[in-house]
């Protein structure tokens, strides 16, 4: 399947075939396994070197999961990770180290992932530490460099995380995340609690450091609006399912899954002259311990018909590098 | 339209280990019944604060130093706690960002409900399961008769929402506050809650009073905004005043700052700098530091309101001149 990037020409970097993970649920006395949450369902998908792929969809729908598949921190139930055309789904820890540098995640939290009581400055000097044989000197120089990378200044080096703003905590993130020279970075919920002004400014760094050193983003968010303006492409899923994946434009344009549809409509939006006509879905999302049969939205579609609750869709490319998994796909709701 | 509620001059102050420090400074507005005022600002610009100093919530080390607050007339800032318990749930109440805060994991919903209104109505406990039932159907919830037996835990985060929803509701309050109502939600179950919101206050004349940090749920369902930055009113006006002539540098930019779903080619163009802290002493308008048009004047001296002939309020000095220009006459008042 020959499939038209968004630029054209584009190298792939990564790839996912048929990557499926489960989680068990225990229960009883004996802990038992008693069924499983299917998080993330045969996903299968290709990231360009230096493109932006956004994912959306509703909590719970196994964006998180994926992040944490592809970094390798989660063992998958099944199928195959390409980086660089080199499989890393079952690298031992060793082997991995050297992908360890090349991949990296942005948290929605910084804050909890640092140490209150230690400098910032020190806390970036570790990365250094770790995986490079720099002296002292150079440490710290690379650091003050790291910290105008990221908008902040030398003088917050001997600062403590709590002396921080939000903005400025998610500017840390980022310096830890870019420091080794990474080609691909998740940000997983990056800018979410960040308010719109601060976050508007870290979005601008994302993209000035995307532009300067050629790095591929996975970008989670469950804001569209952000991810039309940051993403090339964007992929939406459902109940742990890939439901639709195209071009940014393309995708924003001519939604072809209902889910899309009506997760589009539903963002309110920030003007007083819209009259889009308002999709409301009914009811809840399903549990993903016990997914609907056939199509995981026919209980929530407006356009479902018999064979929707029988036959579960094929994921297929429904028109030119544009992949939609719906009976119906391409029907206006 | 008659005025609900009315705010004015209000100062809300904090005790702490640095000395009193002022959350909300001065602010005044008012809420009309069947209308919807949202409060917007970025985080820690005293939203919640002000809400909690209409409702007589104030965490303890805060208090209400100046000021006056008035529902229908009566001045509520100075009641004795008795009366104030009184008047919230029949008069005023108050819907949170997460419901769990505000719903009791030991109690089933069904108690929860009938709680308040054999409280405040007097009535016996199968007619207050009967009007339980009804709000639960109310709010739009399925199987309301099962839900009553269930308890919050049990039930998806909107459904959370809509039970609390139901319970504020349960003794018909005049007012209603909420406070991020969605923000926890996914869209389509915000577009769900908001929905909702936006029925009952028609349907019951509410006034309702709304926070949010999401311009595009402002758009969606205020008839009023307030801007709030670092604990004061900067810009008040009608929604279609907010959105199309925002005058305020601070409103401009917030409004910048989202990212337009519908234009791919919006630039976005954020607000330099952050919110200052509350202990901070800014001499002039507490904005400057951060407003690209700021003048020597805005560095020295606290921007009043003014006012246009479409009742929309700024505190900016760019507004003084431009203001009078455009409108003939123009009212400053300190
Ligand atoms: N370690 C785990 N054990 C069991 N279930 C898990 C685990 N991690 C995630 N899940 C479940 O897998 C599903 C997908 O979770 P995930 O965190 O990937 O969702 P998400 O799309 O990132 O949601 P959110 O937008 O809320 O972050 C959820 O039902 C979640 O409860
Ligand atoms: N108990 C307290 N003691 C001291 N300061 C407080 C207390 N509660 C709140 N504050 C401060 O008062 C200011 C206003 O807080 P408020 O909760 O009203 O902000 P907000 O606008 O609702 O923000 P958010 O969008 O984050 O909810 C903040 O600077 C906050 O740190
Ligand atoms: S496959 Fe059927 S149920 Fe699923 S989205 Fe398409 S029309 Fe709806
Ligand atoms: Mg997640
Ligand atoms: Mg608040």
């Amino acid at each position: 399947m020959v499939t038209l990037s968004p630029k054209s020409n584009q190298k792939i970097l990564l790839e996912l075939k048929g990557v499926k993970k489960y989680f068990p649920i225990k229960g009883g006395i004996l802990k038992r396994v008693q069924g499983h949450v299917k998080a993330v369902e045969d996903v299968s998908l290709h990231l360009f070197e230096g493109e932006s792929l956004g994912v959306v969809g509703e909590s719970g729908c196994g964006k998180s999961t994926l992040g944490r598949a592809i970094l390798g921190l989660e063992e998958l139930t099944e199928g195959k990770i390409h980086f660089r055309d080199e499989e890393i789904q079952d690298l031992k820890r060793k082997e991995k180290l050297k992908f360890v540098k090349e991949m990296q995640m942005i948290f929605q939290d910084p804050y909890a992932s640092l140490n209150p009581r230690q400098r910032i400055g020190h806390a970036l000097e570790e990365v250094f530490t770790m995986h490079t044989n720099m002296s002292a000197k150079e440490k710290r120089a690379s650091v003050v460099d790291l910290l105008h990378e990221v908008g902040l200044k030398e003088e917050h080096f001997d600062r403590y995380p709590h002396e921080f703003s939000g903005g400025q905590r998610q500017r840390i993130g980022i310096a830890r995340a870019i420091a080794l020279n990474p080609s691909f970075v998740i940000c997983d919920e990056a800018v979410s609690a960040l308010d719109v002004s601060v976050q508007a400014q870290v979005l601008k760094l994302l993209k000035t450091l995307q532009e300067k050193y050629q790095l591929s983003y996975l970008f989670i968010s469950h804001d569209l609006g952000v991810v039309r303006y940051f993403c090339d492409r964007v992929l939406v899923m459902y109940l742990g399912n890939t439901v639709e994946l195209g071009t940014v434009k393309g995708l924003f344009a001519n939604p072809l899954h209902p889910y899309t549809q009506a997760l589009l409509s539903a963002i309110p939006r920030p003007s007083v002259h819209t009259n889009t006509k308002r999709i409301r879905l009914q009811g809840d999302l399903p549990n993903p311990a016990n997914p609907p049969s056939g199509c995981p939205f026919h209980t929530r579609c407006p356009i479902a018909q018999e064979v929707c609750k029988v036959d579960k869709p094929a994921w297929q490319e429904v028109e030119p590098a544009h992949f939609a998994a719906c009976h119906f796909a391409g029907t206006k709701i | 339209m008659e005025t609900l509620l009315e705010v004015n001059h209000l100062v809300t102050e904090f005790r702490t280990a640095e000395g009193n420090v002022q959350a909300v400074r001065d602010v005044s507005f008012s809420i009309a019944k069947g209308e919807t005022l949202c409060i917007v600002g970025e985080s820690g610009c005293g939203k919640s604060i002000t809400s909690l100093s209409v409702i007589g919530l104030l965490p303890s080390n805060g208090k209400i130093a100046s000021g006056e607050v008035k529902y229908e007339g009566k001045p509520i800032h100075d009641l004795p706690y008795e009366e104030l318990r009184k008047m919230r749930g029949t008069k005023i109440s108050m819907i949170f960002q997460e419901p769990m805060t505000a719903l009791n994991p030991v109690l089933t919903v069904g108690y929860q409900l009938r709680e308040p209104l054999i409280l405040h109505h007097k009535i016996s406990k199968n007619e207050a399961t009967k009007q339980g039932i009804e709000l639960l159907k109310q709010v739009g919830i399925p199987y309301p008769e099962k839900r009553m037996n269930q308890y919050p835990h049990e039930l998806s985060g909107g459904m959370r929402q809509r039970v609390m929803i139901a319970i504020a509701l349960a003794c018909h309050p005049g007012l209603l506050i909420a406070d991020e109502p969605t923000t926890a939600l996914d869209v389509t179950i915000q577009a769900q809650i908001l929905d909702l919101i936006n029925d009952l206050k028609e349907k019951l004349n509410m006034g309702v009073m709304m926070i949010t940090h999401d311009m595009g749920v402002v758009a969606e369902v205020a008839d009023r905004v307030m801007v709030m930055y670092a604990g004061k009113k900067v810009e008040e006006g009608s929604v279609q005043e907010i959105f199309d002539h925002p005058k305020h540098p601070y409103t401009i930019g917030l409004l910048n700052s989202v990212p337009n779903i519908d234009d791919p080619d919006f630039e976005l163009e954020p607000i330099p700098g952050s919110l200052p802290s509350l202990q901070e002493n800014i001499q002039g308008c507490r904005f400057h530091p951060r407003c690209k048009f700021a003048m020597d004047k805005c560095r020295e001296l606290t921007p009043p309101e003014f006012k246009t002939d479409e009742g929309h309020v700024v505190s900016c000095w760019l507004h003084e001149e431009v203001e009078e220009v455009k409108h003939g006459h123009l009212v400053a008042q300190i």
